[in-house]
């Protein structure tokens, strides 16, 4: 085992994992609003329909339904100019898979290929057959047709997130799956339970309302600066409406969800939420860390420091959230490396534990695949078979040289936590308010209002009106600061479930520097230089596209 | 159903979509000829509202190619990927620069100007089939790769990779080959003359078909011999075999000449496809008002490009062709997924032919009132 290894360039794995992010980052900026806006579109269309209807039974007049289509119409081109983004940047993420991390293609191929194989046959073909229609058809297909193919736009790119999530929640947490010797990979044995794993079920449920969110800050952030220029102010209010509405629900479903995918965490991936809670030494009664001073730029001392500086926890609040139980066990980062034994008494081998069955598990194979190579009987594969078999868990950590390495760098992971949950919280807040505001509810309405007069938030003449379209313009400019601020916060989301699985492809499978391809350091490095360029100046012309639209309004 | 069944359906599954990809890349053979068959801007904006109405099927049968490809094949994947990296990574990025091109061009502010993404969708509409016609040449005239399983594990490997390329040029070697170039740029001029026949058909517009029945022969002739040649020199060719009883990997004279001949049923196939493909062209070129010359071009290419990736893979044959290491070569049995992924994936396949039939609704709908010029200046999203 002291060679094994040794020929990868560092620099190959640095530079093809930075491509990776790279990618996903691009390709995350472009996502959330496609699946947002095309909720939220179809919600509009749906809307221009029902009129239709109720205009050609003459309980509606003609302006109302061409302001819906109008409207509907205006929506479709912004997400039209967003959306090529998204599959462009899509289909290098799929071949990145074959191109940077070849061994990984090989090695689990056999599980992942499936989720992405299903995501172009179900969901991109109707992605993109559809999509054509909701652009071009307005004149040449029926209204319900229409209606039909927005929403299934809509459709495909939401079962397209299942199954690329199906495939991520299994690098996250691998199940269905068998190692075979002879073939040297992992080989799906239930279907199922790769497509329906608990991991995949909630982190399909946290991505896709966050992605609502996206969709909602946009339209409501767009609507608002309407209402700022004092334009298209009927189209505005009602975009608001929608927006709120949609986005008030997914926000208050994504916190729920989030609170589902961090127990999944904390089962299947330990190291990932001590990391993201900067926990060094864990234990029961654990409080959730509120505020902490843990330095972005440097891994912290967890080995020698009891807990980060100037904490301030929510008490029991962490046992809670990872366990249901305000005095449930969690282990921190030392635990976890050093072993632990859980109070039910669950015991967690050490870091150098698992590195020392990885490498029995990986001498056995090579030994197995020898000895099957010199035509070996059974007798002699068999005790071969029973090491590997008794210590394939731990495969992943045989290529471990420093129990350190499996410490994911804690500075992203934190930060990015409170980032994403607390500006989480702000959106519900937000959204709840702007309905309060828009929807006019009894006794709320007014008494919100009047309490944001008395604080001064809002004119004392306005504290018994109901318009909307006259608030003071900061709070315009506040639903604007909010869209970058919503991707700030859906990236973060992704910052942690990807940084947090560090080192792993696969969790305990298959870490970075073996899942590589045999590629060098330079070549990647172009390509990551080539990529960053194409991507940064498509999005530069994507913003100054949008922004001309935007203020060219829904006119043609 | 058995185990080899199961990837002998996978690999026609693949090949199918490999076809289909072939036929959708009219596309881009329509782009890279619209400034000559446009002639003017107007002319030019027909053409790319035409073809910006189908890129995305083209585009998602691409990234469906390699789903399939990943799910029933990853050793290939995983060796034609991660080896031939730079000949992959220019396809991706060329297909990139078209997937933002049709919605930036005209758009007000775009700040690259309409003639940069005009530029791109050239590019892509030569570069794309130029590269993908010389990626599907390598599986009969071979590549420059190595597999080892055992490197992961193997003390003192050269290398801890499984599969990797043997040497730095990352698969850009391959266009080294004149016999990858002549596939390469016949599947250039295929593109172009289905790019020609699939506007003629979609754009009512008088100027630009009498500008496509003179154009279509510059873009066919030279398909033809390309085309003709490369087939004669595979039949003449030797080929790689296997020991479906061992897996020994063999060169055997003749290979291909004798695939068609044992599996007759393919070269009917490809004698169907290549009639149906000379039925369009000519026609198209004789007759002053047909203009339905993509239909009988289109299904013949799918026809032939589908028999002739069979060709390279059924009856025992190496599929990808490893030129370093003959015992590296590809083939049906050592580099497909298990047994038990290939029954489930047989399952989802056969949901393709809803999908094929909502494809084909979809497009009749839209297609049904042809492209004009008064269309394009009313339509909100043109292009």
């Amino acid at each position: 085992m002291t060679n094994l290894l040794l020929n990868i360039d560092a620099g190959t794995i640095d530079w093809s994992r930075a491509q990776f992010a790279l990618t996903a980052i691009y390709h995350w900026l472009f996502v959330p609003l496609t699946l947002g806006l095309a909720l939220i579109m179809g919600i509009m269309e749906t809307c221009y329909y029902r009129k239709t209807k109720a205009f050609e039974r003459g309980e509606t007049n003609r302006d109302v339904v061409d302001f819906w289509r109008t409207t509907t119409k205006f929506w479709q081109r912004l997400f039209g100019i967003n959306f090529a983004m998204g599959v462009a940047t899509g289909i290098i993420l799929e071949f990145e898979f074959g191109t940077n991390w070849s061994n990984y293609s090989w090695f689990v191929g056999d599980i992942f290929g499936a989720p992405l194989a299903i995501e172009g046959i179900v969901a991109f073909f109707m992605e993109s057959t559809f999509v054509a229609v909701m652009y071009f058809g307005w004149n040449k297909v029926s209204r319900g047709f229409h209606l039909a193919s927005t929403w299934l736009t809509g459709l495909g790119a939401t079962i397209s997130a299942w199954w690329i999530l199906v495939a991520n929640a299994w690098m996250q947490y691998p199940v269905g799956c068998q190692f075979n010797p002879d073939t040297m990979r992992n080989e799906m044995v239930s279907f199922m339970e790769v497509a329906l794993s608990p991991f995949a079920v909630s982190k399909f449920c946290h991505t896709i309302t966050s992605a609502w969110i996206i969709g909602a800050v946009f339209c409501v952030g767009v609507s608002c600066w309407y209402l700022l220029k004092k334009r298209e102010t009927k189209m505005a209010v009602e975009s608001m409406k929608i927006g709120a509405m949609v986005g008030l629900i997914a926000s208050v479903l994504a916190a729920a969800t989030g609170h589902k995918s961090a127990q999944d965490v904390a089962e299947v991936q330990p190291m990932k939420l001590a990391a993201m809670e900067a926990l060094y030494n864990g234990g029961t009664d654990v409080g959730l860390t509120a505020v902490a001073w843990v330095n972005p730029f440097c891994q912290p001392d967890y080995q020698n420091e009891t807990e980060a500086p100037l904490k301030l926890d929510m008490p029991y609040a962490l046992s809670f959230m990872a366990t249901n139980n305000p005095h449930g066990y969690v282990p921190g980062i030392n635990d976890i490396l050093n072993g632990y034994t859980t109070p039910d008494g669950k015991v967690e081998p050490s870091i150098d534990e698992k590195i020392e069955m990885g490498k029995q598990a990986i001498e056995a194979l090579a030994a197995y695949r020898q000895a099957k190579s010199e035509g070996a009987d059974d007798a002699t594969l068999s005790p071969l078979l029973s090491t590997l078999n008794e210590n394939m868990k731990y495969f992943g950590y045989g290529y471990v040289k420093d129990k350190t390495q499996v410490v994911p760098y804690v500075p992203v992971n934190f930060w990015a936590f409170r980032i994403m949950v607390g500006l989480g919280c702000v959106f519900i807040l937000y959204f709840a308010l702007i309905i309060i505001l828009t929807y006019k509810i009894p006794f709320v309405t007014i008494f919100t209002r009047r309490l944001l007069a008395a604080i001064g938030l809002l004119p004392e003449t306005e504290a018994d009106g109901y318009e909307i379209t006259r608030l003071p313009a900061w709070h315009y400019w506040l639903a604007i600061v909010l869209i970058p601020l919503g991707y700030i916060a859906s990236e973060s989301g992704w910052l942690v479930a990807e940084f947090g699985r560090q080192p792993w492809t696969i969790q305990d499978m298959l870490p970075t520097w073996v899942a590589v391809s045999d590629l060098n350091a330079g070549s990647v490095a172009l390509t990551f230089i080539l990529f960053l360029i194409l991507f940064t100046t498509m999005l530069a012309v994507e913003i100054s596209i949008m922004l001309k639209q935007i203020k060219k309004g829904p006119q043609l | 159903m058995t185990y080899e069944f199961l990837q002998h359906y996978w690999c026609f599954v693949v090949s199918l979509l490999g076809a289909l990809l072939v036929f959708l890349l009219f596309v881009q053979g329509a782009n890279s000829v619209a400034r000559t068959l446009g002639w003017t801007e107007e002319g030019r904006r027909l053409v790319y509202n035409s073809t910006g109405r189908k890129w995305e099927l083209t585009f998602t049968t691409l990234v469906t190619f390699g789903g399939a490809f990943f799910a029933s094949f990853p050793l290939f994947y995983s060796t034609s990927f991660g080896g031939a990296y730079w000949l992959w990574m220019i396809i991706l990025f060329t297909f990139v620069l078209q997937a933002v091109s049709y919605e930036f061009q005209n758009k007000i502010g775009n700040i690259l100007g309409p003639k940069t993404f005009q530029f791109f969708l050239t590019l892509n509409g030569i570069v794309g089939p130029l590269l993908l016609g010389g990626a599907v040449a390598t599986f009969f005239e071979g590549s420059n790769f190595i597999v080892e399983k055992s490197n992961m594990v193997a003390d003192g490997a050269i290398t801890p990779v499984i599969s990797y390329w043997a040497n730095a040029s990352h698969g850009l070697d391959a266009l080294l080959n004149p016999w990858v170039l002549v596939l390469g740029f016949a599947v250039v001029f295929l593109a172009r003359t289905l790019g020609i026949l699939y506007v003629m058909n979609n754009v009512d517009d008088e100027d630009i078909r009498s500008r496509g029945s003179v154009r279509i022969i510059g873009a066919a002739v030279p398909f033809v011999i390309l085309f003709v040649a490369y087939v004669v020199h595979l039949l003449l060719k030797d080929g790689y075999a296997y020991n479906p009883e061992t897996g020994v990997i063999f060169m055997e004279p003749y290979k291909y000449l004798h695939n068609m001949l044992e599996m007759w049923y393919l070269t009917i196939l490809l004698l169907i496809g290549v009639v149906l493909v000379l039925f369009g062209i000519g026609k198209t070129i004789v007759s002053k008002d047909y203009n339905s010359g993509i239909w009988p071009a289109g299904i013949g290419t799918v026809l032939t490009v589908l028999a002739l990736l069979l060709c390279s893979a059924w009856n025992n044959t190496a599929y990808y062709p490893s030129t370093a290491d003959l015992q590296s070569s590809l083939t049906l049995q050592n580099s497909c997924s298990s047994e038990f992924t290939l029954r489930t994936m047989f399952y989802v396949s056969l949901l393709v032919p809803f999908v094929v039939a909502y494809i084909a609704y979809a497009w009749h709908a839209l297609d049904r009132k042809k492209l004009t010029r008064e269309e394009l200046n009313g339509d909100e999203h043109a292009y």
